[in-house]
């Protein structure tokens, strides 16, 4: 199961990302990762949370504009060669990754989490559940 | 079934109107000669007496007016009857100098009105219609222009005013408004909060609308008429010459229809002042040929446009004139080249943009630079960045195939362009010159 992340667009002006971030701690939404994408002329938001859609509600009300993108989420052990072990797996089922960031696992010390951007998502799945790794549910994510 | 409002004179033949021009032509030259010593002035240094002026075809001899004739007679300069018999004044907003104070008697007050009701008629309305007037009401010539027709017409007419949108909206559903008057883009902006308030175009009780006192372009008609469900109709004119309704759009929805019994068009070469020929781009000039109180003789509107004298399918005959691109005012010059925020608006919704968006022109090291603020919308927007920068790049390609310089292209974040409740700001030109 895929989960959903949320995009943000950010105009490149000083103060965006914190009237973003502003808006969500307002109305106590817990993000789990984040990361940027920036070009020199605008960026993009790409966020995780506990409730996916209050928080899109929240942004667009708050006038930004936010979209949903299915992403694959993969918890693995916090060990040296942890990652590159994940990527022999994606290597092997011929998974190419148009982006990918990573978070700590909370409480779970022990853990990380990977978050992959494939082109076709659907599929990914499919190849890389075959060679026995588990992709996270939503539900997985908001308990974490 | 075509319906009008004043059909013999709407439909009447060449050769009626020409007959109607020649008679109140001459008879308002004399008027002007008798009564308007500033314009009398501006013949007798041309050599020219009302003797001269026998048909429409002698109106080239006369003189033009300007709005720097306007500023110098300001503010009763103009004026033709005697005070006690104006009832009203109308004023421009006075964006781009003085303000104008335009002057109305009973009977100027009454053709401006036929004029709007003409309009309104055009665009389907009847004594079966809910008119929302959404014109600001006051100076401004908008909103008093189509109450005045609404009336005529025999409407149920909802003076609302510009503003207060949410208001606008209750009014519309609740009375269910089937006519909407005011500027295009607050059209568009009425259109954008009611598809955010969750109506369809099959939710919104209106079926046309009439906009009017800016610019606009084919692509914000579509949208317009998409958003919201209706036919939108132009409508155009001057305080100087009444407001509203010296011309409109009929069913055809090709150009719009001058109301030549009253006034009579021309376009000339703003450079040389020469008439051209029909069908030829260049300024429209207008004479007002029975407004008594304000009677303006070949007033240079400074709106850039072309005539057709084609028959129109709607059965009307008087001339139609293209939408102007613009007031040669708003018309920037951008490293030399004439630039029309209309040409701009153009591009941006034809890439799909919506019609939100602002124009900064400055002057960095001796040169001018061109910066069209487009926002974001939700349609645009991708996860992936290199498809939003290769739109980006597009509309930037589009943008220097339009004007033929280049301009930078900056998306900015929804709602954060001013939303305007009359005329659009489109322009900040930063430069010092």
């Amino acid at each position: 199961m895929s989960i959903k992340q949320i995009s943000v667009f950010l105009e490149n002006k000083p103060g965006t990302l914190k009237k973003m971030t502003g808006v969500l701690a307002a109305k106590k939404v817990d993000m789990r990762a984040l990361s940027l994408a920036e070009t020199k002329d605008f960026g993009i938001a790409r966020i995780i949370v506990d409730d996916v859609f209050e928080a899109v509600n929240i942004l667009k009300d708050a006038d930004f504009v936010a979209k949903l993108t299915s992403v694959l989420a993969v918890k693995i052990p916090d060990v040296p060669g942890g990652l590159d072990q994940l990527l022999s797996i994606f290597s092997e089922a011929e998974v190419n990754i148009e982006y990918m960031y990573a978070f700590l696992g909370g409480s779970d010390v022990k853990s990380a989490y990977m978050i992959f951007r494939v082109a076709d998502t659907k599929g990914a799945e499919a190849r890389l559940t075959k060679k026995g790794l588990r992709v996270l549910t939503q539900e997985d994510i908001t308990n974490i | 079934m075509e319906k009008y409002f004043q059909e013999s004179i709407e439909c009447a033949s060449r050769d009626e109107i020409i007959a109607i021009q020649n008679e109140k032509l001459v008879k308002q030259v004399r008027h002007v000669w008798d009564n308007v010593p500033y314009y009398r002035k501006k013949m007798e240094a041309k050599g020219v007496t009302p003797d001269d002026i026998k048909s429409i075809d002698d109106l080239h001899k006369l003189p033009f007016l300007s709005k720097k004739d306007l500023r110098e007679a300001y503010p009763y300069g103009l004026v033709g009857v005697p005070l006690k018999d104006c009832v009203r004044i109308q004023s421009t907003s006075g964006t781009t100098g003085k303000r104008v104070v335009a002057f109305y008697n009973q009977h100027d007050i009454d053709l401006w009105e036929d004029c709007c009701a003409r309009a309104i008629v055009a665009a389907g309305g009847s004594n079966e219609d809910v008119c929302q007037i959404s014109y600001g009401y006051g100076l401004f010539t908008g909103g008093p222009g189509l109450n005045g027709g609404s009336h005529k017409v025999g409407c149920l007419t909802v003076p609302t005013s510009s503003g207060n949108t949410d208001r606008q909206i209750m009014f519309i559903q609740d009375l269910q408004s089937t006519i909407i008057c005011c500027t295009p883009s607050y059209a568009a902006f009425l259109g954008e909060r009611m598809k955010e308030m969750g109506y369809g175009p099959d939710d919104i009780p209106l079926k046309a609308g009439i906009f009017g006192a800016e610019a606009w372009s084919e692509e914000m008609r579509r949208d317009i008429q998409n958003t919201m469900g209706i036919k939108a109709y132009d409508i155009y004119g001057l305080t100087e010459l009444s407001g509203p309704g010296v011309a409109f759009e009929c069913s055809a929805q090709k150009g719009m229809h001058i109301n030549e019994d009253h006034f009579i068009a021309e376009i000339i070469d703003p450079e040389t002042e020469e008439v051209l020929p029909e069908g030829s781009q260049g300024e429209l000039v207008f004479t007002a040929i029975d407004k008594e109180a304000f009677p303006m003789i070949r007033y240079r509107t400074r709106d850039i446009c072309r005539l057709t004298r084609e028959k129109c399918s709607c059965g009307r005959t008087h001339v139609r004139m293209a939408k102007p691109m613009g007031r040669s005012d708003d018309m920037l010059i951008i490293r030399g080249v004439n630039v029309f925020p209309s040409q701009i608006e153009t591009v941006l919704l034809n890439h799909g943009y919506a019609a939100n968006y602002q124009i900064i022109v400055d002057r960095k090291n001796n040169s001018d630079t061109l910066d069209v603020q487009v926002e974001m919308t939700p349609e645009m927007f991708t996860d992936n960045v290199g498809e939003i920068a290769e739109n980006q790049k597009q509309l930037v390609d589009g943008l220097k195939s339009m004007l033929g310089i280049k301009a930078k292209v900056t998306l900015v974040a929804p709602k954060s362009i001013a939303r305007s409740e009359g005329k659009a700001v489109r322009v900040i030109d930063k430069r010092k010159i």
